[in-house]
């Protein structure tokens, strides 16, 4: 007998639970593999093109314009230069800042991705960390650097942790949908930096009352930069923050006992109860190891680069969003969020500081480099329809398969 | 020559290959007018190529479709309902918010002046019908509100409904309870008495021997022999099904229990809709007996089993294992913790986590504990080595230690379940419906598995709607009926007796 049979082809009762959106889109990306998501990118890269083109510029020029704004082109010139004076070497330095941030904002989707929850709320909670990073780098003036600065990136970190888990306790003891609830603390988070940093408010800045903006962070709280002029916003060492959190992002879910139950609960959370697993402390722990992504990314912009914040920024304020097309593309993987990171971290530095203005009409680059950095973020949600096409595609093959196999 | 009728449909030859492989190889079989013809095979045999084939889903390479001795050719379903075959697959095609009749006639709906559907003359035409084959089947009542026995028979009313003389069951009891089975072989005699002729596809030997006339057995996509069903044995059929002998009777000595295992008390237990499903449940089991409760689905079972193994809160009541009782919020790591093993009713979902690998599945209880595990590190490797221990005992086939639980067959699937509760050592061993939707290999198994167990000293509770399982393994069984314990018998105790009792025609024994 062929133990290829479909297993269920004489198991009617025997469904799956009806898996909602999370599980199936999971399901879906793990099928994909490698292939599909370069297939996304490569897409978002060809249509951005037709784009540019149809408004009567060169696609190539553009392109390269970008690749270069993102300090790409530094990473070809033999022997490296590391000076930052040249201005490759400075926009690829501002590319890693990006992505640092990107990184973290994009783990912090993937976590609870794998334990079949979608947090919308990365945004909310980086603000989170962002404010009590500025408020412990305004105060606390005197200290030495390190415990000043790991000072506020463990707070900060907390602060994630915190507003995350309320969505996660909340779903663990209501029931309430944990998508739900994170645009609602997301909407919390920007209007209680509003009060913060407004006029009068706990957090806003002692030397002009009327400007509505945070403290700047103390000499002694500012993580040091290791590339480029610190007075030129170089690159700090939160970038190997980041990158240890990759690693460890992979070490949780692959190494712990932690990691393991998160996994089974992503897949399937009935077997998991059933195989002893307290579903709900899980989605608890999960969304609070996804705030302190998110709060790290926050104190690491405060702390690293912005040391300052305003009530008009909180409000501009997106990077937190953009977690969520970083973590897709890169399929709530730790290598594929670090490679999706670095891709959004160029385009988003390449297409607006570090562009080249003579690439495009000055007055039109501002709509065009927003326009691409759109279609990116819209192939990555067309990223379903290609796996369905691709689905659809293998499960023909599998049905042939089955069919020979099956009774 | 009055008596031999011809064949009304016929194959010849049929082949099927699929990548090298063969499907169907040089298959024969023909059907007579009213006739049951029952083509019996284990998962994988051909069967569903073969009807597939018949069905114009797929092409044969060689081979011919005869229908009343004429060479046929069909190219979609349409052609073969245009030809007077229909098929009722597993799967149900229906539309659950529409009715009845709409579901019968959807597609060739009678209309009025052309271009209205006229729904009275719809409702009328399947009433009609249901009376004449005595369907039981309300016309306007919506899909969705009808029993999964009726939506069969609405799907076998959509076929009569466009006037098929053939009619090819797929698997048509697996998703019925015996009462809904026996309702369907009812339905089935009708039909064959007004001259419809039915294939009926099955991997269950005692309802092939109860409706067929004939009986063609595939095996590896081979004809193996076409027999009438006088004279048929279901010993005979196993082999002719999966070539050598296979013990229907398990084997096995006489109990010789020992301590009490587990222990039940007044159990009351809610299900999701906040109904009493069980209501005050008392027993115990000993370690080296096999307890079975007996029932038709839905009277409880599940609820009892979900809240003995602490997925489900209990009302009231006690659960005590290996002398440890336990009342109020029982939870399943506690349970587990325990000593109890569970092989859960439905392996995909909840038995297995089907994305899982097969190392990371046997681990799913002991995955926390050394030596998997320590301080929260897991040790994959050590999962690995479990996996690949367990695999060769248990005889798990279709891959390694890091194939994904997905790839495995359904009788290879459950082998993994078996193999992690079984080799955890319970006390007690927790058993619902542990053959469900497997074949007769590997429910041979299972059942020597569960007598391997108890042998060992272990409590075995099995839950079983078959009554012939139940009737082969235990050593006590117990009837459940409306939540509560109707009857107990010793393992020797008599089909009709308990039958009756299943459908409720005893008082409950006092508590």
């Amino acid at each position: 007998m062929s133990s290829q049979a479909e297993p269920t082809a004489n198991v009617p009762p025997e469904q799956e639970p009806t898996p909602d959106f999370v599980v199936r889109l999971g399901a879906a990306q793990r099928a994909g593999g490698l292939v599909v998501p370069v297939l996304t990118a490569v897409l978002a890269f060809l249509a951005g093109g037709i784009v540019v083109a149809a408004t009567g510029h060169n696609p190539w020029t553009a392109y390269k314009g970008i690749w270069d704004g993102a300090g790409f082109n530094w990473l070809f010139h033999i022997p490296w230069d590391t000076n930052t004076v040249h201005l490759d070497a400075f926009n690829l330095s501002q590319t890693l800042l990006t992505m640092t941030t990107l990184i973290l904002v994009g783990l912090a989707v993937a976590f609870p991705f794998r334990c079949g929850l979608f947090n919308i709320g990365g945004q909310g909670q980086y603000l989170v960390g962002l404010f009590v990073a500025n408020w412990i780098g305004v105060s606390f003036a005197g200290w030495p650097t390190l415990p000043h600065v790991l000072l506020g990136i463990g707070a900060a970190a907390l602060a994630g942790a915190v507003w995350a888990g309320i969505a996660g306790f909340l779903k663990a003891t209501t029931g309430a949908h944990e998508v739900i609830s994170t645009i609602m603390l997301n909407w919390i988070a920007i209007w209680g930096g509003q009060y913060l940093f407004g006029q009068g408010g706990p957090l806003q800045n002692t030397y002009n009352p009327a400007a509505p903006e945070s403290g700047t962070v103390v000499q002694s709280a500012r993580i040091p930069v290791f590339w480029g002029n610190p007075v030129l916003q170089g690159l700090d060492y939160g970038f190997f923050v980041a990158l240890v959190a990759l690693v460890v992002f992979w070490l949780i879910l692959n190494r712990t006992t932690l990691g393991y139950e998160v996994r089974a609960v992503g897949f399937n959370p009935e077997a998991a109860a059933y195989g002893g697993i307290n579903v709900k402390t899980k989605y608890i722990q999960a969304m609070a190891i996804s705030g302190v992504f998110a709060g790290l990314a926050g104190a690491l912009d405060m702390l690293g680069y912005l040391f300052q914040f305003g009530v008009l920024d909180v409000q501009a304020s997106q990077i937190g969003f953009l977690g969520i097309a970083v973590a897709l593309l890169g399929r709530n993987t730790a290598i594929g969020t670090g490679i999706a990171a670095f891709l959004f971290g160029g385009l988003l530095y390449g297409t607006t500081r570090g562009l080249n203005p003579n690439v495009f009409d000055p007055s039109l680059a501002g709509n065009l480099t927003s326009m691409i950095q759109g279609l990116i973020v819209l192939f990555v949600g067309a990223d379903i329809f290609i796996l369905y096409i691709w689905n659809a595609r293998r499960k023909l093959k599998l049905r042939r398969r089955a069919e020979m196999a099956a009774t | 020559m009055a008596e031999e009728r011809s064949p009304v449909l016929e194959l010849r030859g049929i082949t099927k290959r699929y990548s090298g492989s063969l499907a169907n190889d040089r298959v024969d079989f023909d059907l007579r007018r009213g006739e049951v013809h029952a083509l019996l095979g284990e998962n994988g045999a051909g069967k569903s190529t073969l009807m597939n084939i018949l069905y114009g889903l797929t092409k044969p390479d060689e081979g011919e479709i005869l229908i009343d001795g004429k060479p046929v050719s069909f190219s979609s379903a349409k052609d073969a309902i245009g030809a007077g075959v229909g098929m009722v697959h597993q799967h149900f095609m229906l539309i659950p918010v529409m009715t009845v009749a709409e579901n019968v006639v959807l597609g060739t709906e009678p209309v009025r002046s052309g271009i209205v559907l006229d729904e009275r003359a719809a409702a009328r035409r399947v009433a009609d019908m249901a009376r004449t084959f005595n369907f039981a089947v309300d016309p306007d009542a919506r899909v969705d509100n009808i029993t999964v026995g009726q939506q069969q028979r609405v799907e076998i009313m959509k076929a009569l409904y466009r006037n098929v003389d053939v009619l090819v069951l797929d698997e048509p009891t697996a998703v019925l309870t015996p009462q809904e089975a026996a309702d369907l072989f009812e339905i089935l005699r009708t039909l064959r008495r007004e001259g419809i002729s039915i294939v009926f596809i099955s991997h269950k030997l005692n309802e092939v021997l109860e409706i067929a006339d004939r009986i063609t057995v595939l095996r590896r996509g081979k004809k193996i022999d076409t027999v009438s069903k006088e004279g048929a044995t279901e010993e005979g059929l196993a082999r002719m099904m999966v070539g050598r002998d296979v013990l229907l009777r398990v084997d096995k000595t006489l109990a010789s229990p020992g301590e009490v295992a587990l222990e039940v008390k007044d159990l009351h237990v809610l299900d999701d809709r906040e109904l009493e499903k069980v209501r005050g449940v008392s027993f115990s089991a000993r370690g080296g007996e096999i307890v079975a409760i007996a029932g038709v689905d839905g009277n409880g079972q599940t609820e009892l089993v979900e809240a003995i193994t602490g997925l489900r809160p209990i009302e009231s009541g006690t659960v005590a294992v290996g002398g440890r009782e336990f009342e109020g919020r029982l939870g399943p790591r506690m349970m587990i913790d325990a000593g109890m093993g569970h092989i859960p009713e439905d392996r995909h979902r909840r038995g297995l986590v089907l994305d899982f690998n097969l190392a990371e599945n046997l681990a799913l209880h002991d995955y926390d504990k050394p030596p998997d595990s320590r301080f929260g590190w897991l040790y994959p490797a050590r999962l690995v080595q479990r996996a690949v221990r367990l695999i060769k005992e248990f005889d798990i086939r279709g891959g390694g230690p890091l194939t994904l639980a997905r790839a495995l067959s359904g009788g290879n699937q459950q082998k993994v379940v078996v193999a992690r509760e079984v080799a955890r050592n319970p006390v007690v061993l927790v058993a619902a419906q542990p053959t469900r939707g497997l074949d007769v290999g590997a429910i041979e198994y299972v059942h020597r598995r569960l007598v391997a167990e108890r042998d060992a000293g272990h409590a075995i509770l099995l839950v079983s709607l078959e009554l012939d399982e139940v009737l082969s393994l235990a050593d006590r069984i117990l009837v459940m009926y409306e939540g509560r314990i109707v009857g107990e018998h010793g393992g020797d105790a008599g089909e009709e007796e308990i039958g009756l009792e299943m459908l409720g025609g005893r008082k409950p024994v006092a508590a």
